[in-house]
């Protein structure tokens, strides 16, 4: 998985989903049979499903008191009918930060492809699923396709905020669902490129600077953050518009800017949101206990 | 990252917060369990740089208790491993200390066994969940739970490690990486084998029976 070129590339010629061309490889790559692959991967998809459901009603708090509540809030708000970005957004921020709460609060969730980005995918997949009303099994193709973009970015960048800085995490995340939700509306291959390439970019030069070290602030909000623009980037590549920067180039500039990001904004709470006086009280008031 | 897999970028599934400072953690409690070989009365743990730092809102107490108490990464009874300790009258004590140049993430997990048995192991989470085992009873040592991995310790003496070797050869065991170190010449060494396959305990048992080996522990690889 060097280019996504090479996968789009290989969809076309064969005229099969890059979902398809992503299990053919795995498949050979694991000395494993398709179905197998795909169960394992459905055991993945009802883990996430299962979080983003009891992150929503459940009570999760996280160990420092610092993170919870919040997608309930969400829920209710949407209730009240008075949404100002529609039915369909407001839920996929309700579950993104659904499932960041129930990571908080000790819950089991899927790394997507971290455990502090894990709320982006859920979001996506049961978002889109219930607007386009595609099965079970469709969704859990299209996870092949997310990670195979996946795989690309972390083999030609990183997916570790510790690396990267937040670009590399969440940023990949929304990447990664952007291009899976164009695959289950029925766009093209083409197309999957473009919305990951867009998502990405949106993320570049994002810094790890999580208040006391802690996956919760910002984390949990950029989880929401994310799953909207990759339902963004779906919905323009989608209706044909394109990234002028192809998605390997996209890739390959976030991992020479996450090189170029000092390490106080690299996951070791030295700067940033973390070293503002707020967050830092936080800190002091979470470590006086 | 080399050579990763759709399971590695969509997975594992695990227990919140961090995978590092969480599931990491759970694996390291889990190694030393395995290393104690019976169960476990008493843990001592100290933890190093991260690890010290930001591991109270990570759960790493948690985590690396419910390892010590045999949970996997995705059990979601981590969060009450200390209550569950308690119950179980495993005493759990956790100190901040300086580890040295080592990796943030690192804890010394010292266990005391029911039969009065006592290991002290070295690790690190050095990030997605995977660890690095770095010291056995004050042996250097470096594997990492992804292979079936046979430690031996045995007074050091010429052709040792070959007929700890010749036993795994006579049972088509494949070696995989080895790491031998002692504490001087003549002394006491240890040898940590990783194999491709796991070793079946009459294997091991001819290797308990060598002359001058003191013991011998088997660790299946991890999932």
């Amino acid at each position: 998985m060097r280019s996504c070129r090479e996968i789009i590339d290989s969809a076309q010629e064969q005229q099969i989903k890059i979902s398809q061309v992503v299990l053919n490889d795995q498949a050979e790559k694991m000395n494993k049979n398709q179905d197998e692959l795909i169960k394992r991967m459905t055991d993945h998809f009802l883990v996430m499903k299962d979080s983003a459901a009891r992150g929503l009603t459940g009570d999760w708090h996280s160990q420092s008191g610092l993170a919870g509540g919040d997608a309930s809030k969400m829920e209710k708000f949407r209730k009240k009918g008075k949404t100002i970005i529609g039915d369909s957004l407001n839920k996929a921020v309700a579950r993104a930060v659904a499932v960041a709460e129930v990571n908080a609060g000790m819950g089991r969730i899927v790394a997507a492809p971290t455990a502090g980005s894990c709320g982006v995918l859920p979001a996506v997949f049961l978002t889109v699923q219930e607007v386009t009303g595609v099965t079970e099994e469709e969704v859990v193709r299209a996870m092949f396709t997310a990670a195979g973009l996946g795989m690309v970015i972390a083999e030609r960048a990183t997916v570790s905020g510790a690396e990267g800085g937040c670009q590399a995490e969440i940023g990949s995340a929304s990447a990664m669902a952007a291009g899976a939700a164009v695959e289950l509306a029925g766009g093209s291959p083409e197309q999957i490129g473009h919305a990951a390439a867009m998502a990405l970019k949106s993320f570049l030069g994002l810094v790890c600077d999580p208040v006391a070290g802690l996956v919760e602030v910002p984390c949990i909000k950029r989880n929401a953050m994310a799953a909207v623009i990759a339902m963004t980037a779906a919905e323009m590549a989608l209706a044909g518009v394109r990234s002028a920067i192809p998605v390997d180039e996209v890739i390959d500039a976030m991992a020479s800017i996450g090189k170029q990001i000092p390490c106080a904004l690299k996951e070791t709470a030295m700067g940033g949101l973390a070293a503002t006086p707020a967050g830092k009280r936080i800190k002091e008031t979470y470590l006086a206990e | 990252m080399a050579e990763s897999s759709v399971f590695d970028l969509l997975g594992p599934v695990m227990v919140g917060p961090s995978s590092s400072h969480t599931a990491g953690a759970v694996r390291l409690g889990l190694m030393a369990r395995k290393i104690l070989g019976e169960q476990v009365q008493k843990a001592g743990i100290v933890l190093h740089g991260s690890f010290a730092e930001t591991g109270k809102g990570h759960g790493t107490h948690l985590a690396l208790t419910a390892g010590i108490l045999g949970m996997q990464p995705d059990d979601e009874g981590i969060r009450r491993a200390l209550q569950i300790a308690r119950e179980k009258q495993l005493e759990v004590k956790f100190e901040k200390g300086d580890l040295g140049e080592t990796h943030p993430n690192t804890a010394k997990i010292c266990l005391t066994g029911l039969n009065g048995k006592r290991i002290e192991m070295t690790g690190s989470s050095i990030g997605g969940g995977m660890i690095v085992i770095r010291e056995i009873n004050q042996f250097p040592v470096e594997f990492n739970g992804e292979y079936p991995a046979i430690v031996s310790v045995y007074a050091d003496y010429p052709g040792m490690i070959a007929e700890i070797t010749a036993v795994l050869a006579k049972a088509s065991i494949n070696i995989a990486k080895m790491k031998v170190s002692r504490e001087g010449r003549g002394k006491r060494a240890l040898t940590v084998i990783e194999t491709d396959d796991i070793v079946p305990i009459e294997v091991l048992g001819k290797i308990r029976k060598l002359a001058k080996v003191e013991e011998v522990i088997f660790i299946e690889p991890m999932n």
